[in-house]
């Protein structure tokens, strides 16, 4: 396993230098000077120029690049526009509210997604599986943030029973493990469930129904062996590729938090990504988008080893 | 179009008859690492195809019998150009392939093939009569005159234009699709055909129906077979000549009926003698072939059959034999056809 | 034997049978669920088309003493928005502009993403290789990441919008293409239209296209409900759409505010992306059955 994780590794190095090089390019993209986004309309020339010089706008591209991967290497992202506090500090921070938020709605998603998605395929073709693959298209089909309003209209609005944004009371920034904190997370983290819910349901079901329908389950019931041994059978060979799509789906509510962070202004890192993308933050949004996809990138990895380790037949070359 | 060209076409003919119609020499396919060759082999590649020699008369039918792996049908593909050899040359009637003499198109049109998985080698979004027309359409023929030649050719082929031609493969028997499948190789009006294992995925019965089809294509239409398959009494029944090869390499070459009556080389021998009998004056006592297949990867040294034949000696673990010759035409590698070999059994004699 | 032109012979007609295409509308017109989406979705598309002739009232007119009246006002159907507008005639006119972005982008990617993906897998070899690894940078991206920081970098507008979900597209499109195009390459029937003496060009139009745009096709149905919930999303962001112009998710965006006044109204605007939305998951499943039965 060790050598094929070391393979896969060595597979990733190129992809991880082109998510830096795209990292890199996003500032750079829109037509015209990175620094008009910044510079207040009634700057001078000289002062434009001063400004261009300490960004280094005024060097040829490959050139910033390499300094600013340089930098990168060495930890240090830049520093944020607006705050002036250092861009890895900040992004270090937002990470674990957005991890907690991500898990959290991962293990929800999962939970009931696996047990819809065994319904509907081991009673395939009944009223149940229609039932389960109705909830399950439900979930992936939702507008998460829609359903984030929905959910604070319903339970904080209409009902009183929990808070409608931030992470804990009066706004604070810090999520911490208590009665008091605990009644913040609920809401984005079952709104967050919904579509990884839907997919592993539709997963789920179709694993199962594809193991249940081999041979070999045939044989196994012949025998007469029981229906929990059939079921042990089931989630043996379902488990490999369920828990890689649920890693898979951590991945992607990592990176694809801002919706629901901005409707609960929950301090993340996607309300920092919106913060930065408004304030035309540019070091605050290259570093943010930086460390979420090479987070998505080491995250498949490991999913992608730990599956393989588990099933053995599944090997990318 | 010209719809039902007497054989041999005047004008086609360029090397006369004393010409074979496709002469291979020295041919070789390696797969794997780079271009190893004899000797110079790198560890892991598979020398599927490794050094063959034959030729193929104007119309007869030359049937090429060995076991999986033995790379029958790599040297099929090498010889239709569906992959490159790395040594080797082929002349057809007498001009080398891709030469200025002859070009790898017009070689296409004279040289075709039919493949095994009837299934497979059929567009199934195409109906049948598009699939068999879409040669000649290839080549400059019109929307109409190639459908009509397309019609023409199922009809020949056993397959009623009316009924069959608007139909799609997954609509049609085994059989049906590989008549489809020959009615298609015959539509560039082609001098070889290639049959690769074309019958050995087929019912006993409709295999004898294809054949029979087969043998009368031949004879109207003038055409050349390379018969390719696993399958002792189909060559035995289709070929004029046989060639048996082994790892890829030729152990055995000869009339059919030679082969069968007095086989020169011990494989061949076995071969024979593994085909089930219903005459039981004549029971298979013991297996004739001991030992594990062959691994073309890691090849024997000396004669690539020597660690399963029942008449091995030293010589054939330390040296390769030639082709010789026993009667002739016919040939055989081994060393016990060689009065000179040094073979101890010869010795005896 | 005689030679004979049959090209003047004229050829009895053959019984014809029904082609793939032929035979996937007869099994998904039997599909009572993907028959009921198709007809949603054509309901929303024909609202959205003649929204100027249906809608009772003007988009962009309000008028702040008739802000935010619920639902069943009369001449408020489905109550009036922030500004006063009625809600039916923004949500009718918001669907052009939200089906418009959640759709364009597919069938951008669609083109772009086949192209791509048909050519790599049939040039194989080294350009595979690297139009693939290109590719997976894309892919180490999550999807509304990238869509978001390409919108952010580009700015807000409609077609910075449509761009950046358009590259978010291509990837997925172009992944699944090439996967296709490889498997249909080396089947048996392109290896004999090769030995027919065809050009790459000829192969490609008359033997691989007909056998990979399909499921290509199917996959690009089952990206649309996800473009919109995107593009929607970049729209609530404040990335797509610009006010005053009617589009769902600005819709919602400028709603939040009212969640306490009119949850109903407030929530409107996404229940119409939701279900816009299930209708296309729907259809592009019924579809996919429809093609999936193995002849």
């Amino acid at each position: 396993m060790l050598l094929y994780a070391l393979k896969r590794l060595i597979y990733v190095l190129p992809v991880a230098f082109g998510v830096s090089v795209v990292c890199f390019m996003l500032v750079h993209l829109a037509p015209g000077d990175p620094l008009t986004a910044i510079m207040p309309i009634d700057a001078t020339a000289e002062q434009q120029a001063q400004m261009r010089a300490a960004y280094g706008f005024d060097k040829p591209l490959p050139v910033q690049y390499g300094i600013w991967l340089f930098k990168v290497l060495h930890g240090d992202l830049g520093a944020s526009i607006a705050s002036g506090r250092s861009v890895a500090s900040e992004v270090g921070r937002a990470v674990g509210n957005s991890l907690i938020l991500a898990a959290l709605a991962t293990l929800i998603g999962f939970g009931f997604g696996t047990f819809f998605g065994f319904v509907a395929g081991y009673f395939r073709g009944s009223l149940l599986d229609r039932l389960a693959s109705l909830v399950s298209i439900l979930g992936v089909s939702v507008p998460h943030y829609w359903l984030g309003m929905v959910m604070v209209i319903v339970f904080s609005a209409l009902l009183g029973w929990l808070p409608s944004t931030g992470a804990g009371p009066g706004g604070s920034t810090a999520w911490a493990f208590d009665w008091e904190h605990i009644r913040y997370i609920i809401l984005p983290a079952f709104t967050m469930s919904a579509i990884p819910m839907g997919i592993i349901a539709r997963t789920v079901r179709a694993l199962v129904s594809d193991i249940l329908s081999q041979d070999f389950v045939q044989a196994l019931r012949a025998k007469g062996m029981g229906e929990g041994a059939v079921f042990r059978h089931v989630v043996r060979n379902a488990a490999p590729t369920a828990l890689a799509v649920m890693g898979l789906q951590l991945g992607y509510l990592l990176g694809g938090s801002i919706l629901i962070e901005t409707v609960f202004a929950w301090p993340g890192t996607g309300f920092l990504l919106n913060t930065a993308i408004f304030q035309r933050d540019l070091p605050l949004l290259q570093g943010t988008i930086l460390v979420l996809a090479l987070f998505f990138v080491g995250l498949n990895l490991i999913v992608d080893v730990l599956q393989s380790s588990l099933d053995p037949r599944i090997q990318r070359g | 179009m010209i719809i039902g060209a007497p054989p041999e076409m005047p004008g086609r003919d360029r090397g006369g008859p004393g010409t074979p119609l496709l002469q291979v020499r020295g041919l070789a396919k390696h797969f794997g690492g780079s271009s190893g060759l004899f000797g110079r082999a790198k560890a892991g590649v598979v020398r599927a195809v490794d050094g063959v020699d034959f030729s193929v008369g104007k119309g007869e039918t030359l049937g090429i019998v060995g076991e999986s792996g033995c790379g029958k049908s790599t040297t099929a593909r090498l010889v239709m150009q569906i992959i490159e050899p790395d040594a080797g040359e082929i002349l057809f009637d007498g001009e080398a392939v891709g030469s200025r003499a002859l070009g790898l198109r017009d070689f296409r049109r004279q040289v075709q093939m039919v493949f095994q998985d009837s299934y497979a080698s059929l567009n199934p979004r195409l109906t049948v009569e598009d699939t068999v027309a879409f040669g000649p359409r290839v080549h400059g023929a019109s929307p109409s005159a190639a459908l009509a030649k397309a019609h023409d050719l199922l009809h020949r082929v056993g397959l009623e234009p009316r009924r069959f031609a608007g139909r799609y493969p997954h609509e049609i028997s085994g059989g049906q699709r590989q008549r489809v499948n020959i009615a298609r190789a015959l539509s560039l009006d082609p001098r070889l055909i290639i049959l690769d294992e074309a019958v050995s995925a087929l019912d006993k019965s409709v295999e004898a129906q294809v054949l029979n089809l087969l043998l009368d294509l031949k004879r109207d239409f003038g055409l050349t077979y390379m018969f390719i398959t696993h399958d002792l009494n189909v060559v035995r029944f289709m070929s004029d000549r046989i060639m048996v090869m082994y790892l890829g390499k030729v152990a055995e070459v000869g009339e059919a009926e030679a082969i069968f009556e007095a086989p020169g080389h011990p494989y061949t021998s076995a071969l024979l003698a593994s085909m089930p009998s219903m005459d039981p004056d004549h029971r298979t006592q013991e297996a004739p072939l001991s030992g594990d297949p062959p691994n073309p990867i890691n090849p024997p040294s000396g004669c690539r059959f020597h660690p399963r034949c029942k008449l091995v000696s030293t010589l054939c673990s330390q040296a390769e034999p030639a082709l010789n010759v026993m009667a002739g035409d016919h040939l055989a590698a081994c060393h016990l056809v060689d009065p000179q070999s040094g073979h101890p059994r010869l010795a005896a004699a | 034997m005689t030679a004979v032109d049959l090209s003047a012979v004229p050829i009895p007609p053959a019984e014809r049978s029904e082609g793939y295409w032929a035979s996937v509308l007869r099994r998904l017109r039997r599909d009572p669920v993907a028959m009921a989406a198709l007809a949603v979705i054509l309901l929303l598309v024909l609202a959205a088309i003649l929204a100027p002739y249906l809608a009772p009232a003007d988009p962009f007119r309000g008028s702040m003493a008739r802000r935010l009246r619920p639902v069943g006002t009369p001449g408020f159907p489905l109550g009036s928005d922030e500004l006063g507008r009625d809600m039916l005639t923004r949500l009718m006119f918001g669907g052009r502009l939200s089906l418009f972005m959640g759709v364009t982008p597919v069938v951008l990617a669609f083109a772009i993403g086949s192209g791509i993906g048909i050519f790599a897998a049939y040039v194989g070899g080294w350009v595979n290789t690297v139009v693939m690894r290109i590719i997976d940078v894309f892919f180490a991206f999550p999807s509304v990441l990238l869509a978001i920081a390409l919108s952010g970098a580009l700015g807000a507008g409609i077609l910075n919008s449509i761009v950046s979900l358009t590259v978010v597209f291509v990837p997925q499109i172009a992944r699944i293409a090439e996967a296709v195009t490889t498997q249909t390459r080396n089947r048996d029937f392109v290896e004999a239209a090769r030995i027919s003496g065809a050009s790459p060009l000829t192969i490609v139009r008359v033997h691989i296209l007909g056998n990979v745009l399909g499921p290509i096709f199917v996959y690009a149905t089952s990206l649309i409900s996800v473009s919109m919930i995107l593009s929607s999303g970049l729209s609530f962001l404040g990335l797509g759409v610009k006010p005053p112009e009617p589009e769902w998710g600005l819709m919602l965006n400028t709603l939040r505010t009212a969640i306490y006044n009119q949850p109903l109204v407030a929530a409107l605007p996404g229940v119409m992306i939701f279900i816009t939305s299930i209708a296309f998951n729907l259809f592009s499943d019924g579809l996919r059955g429809a093609m999936e039965v193995r002849q």
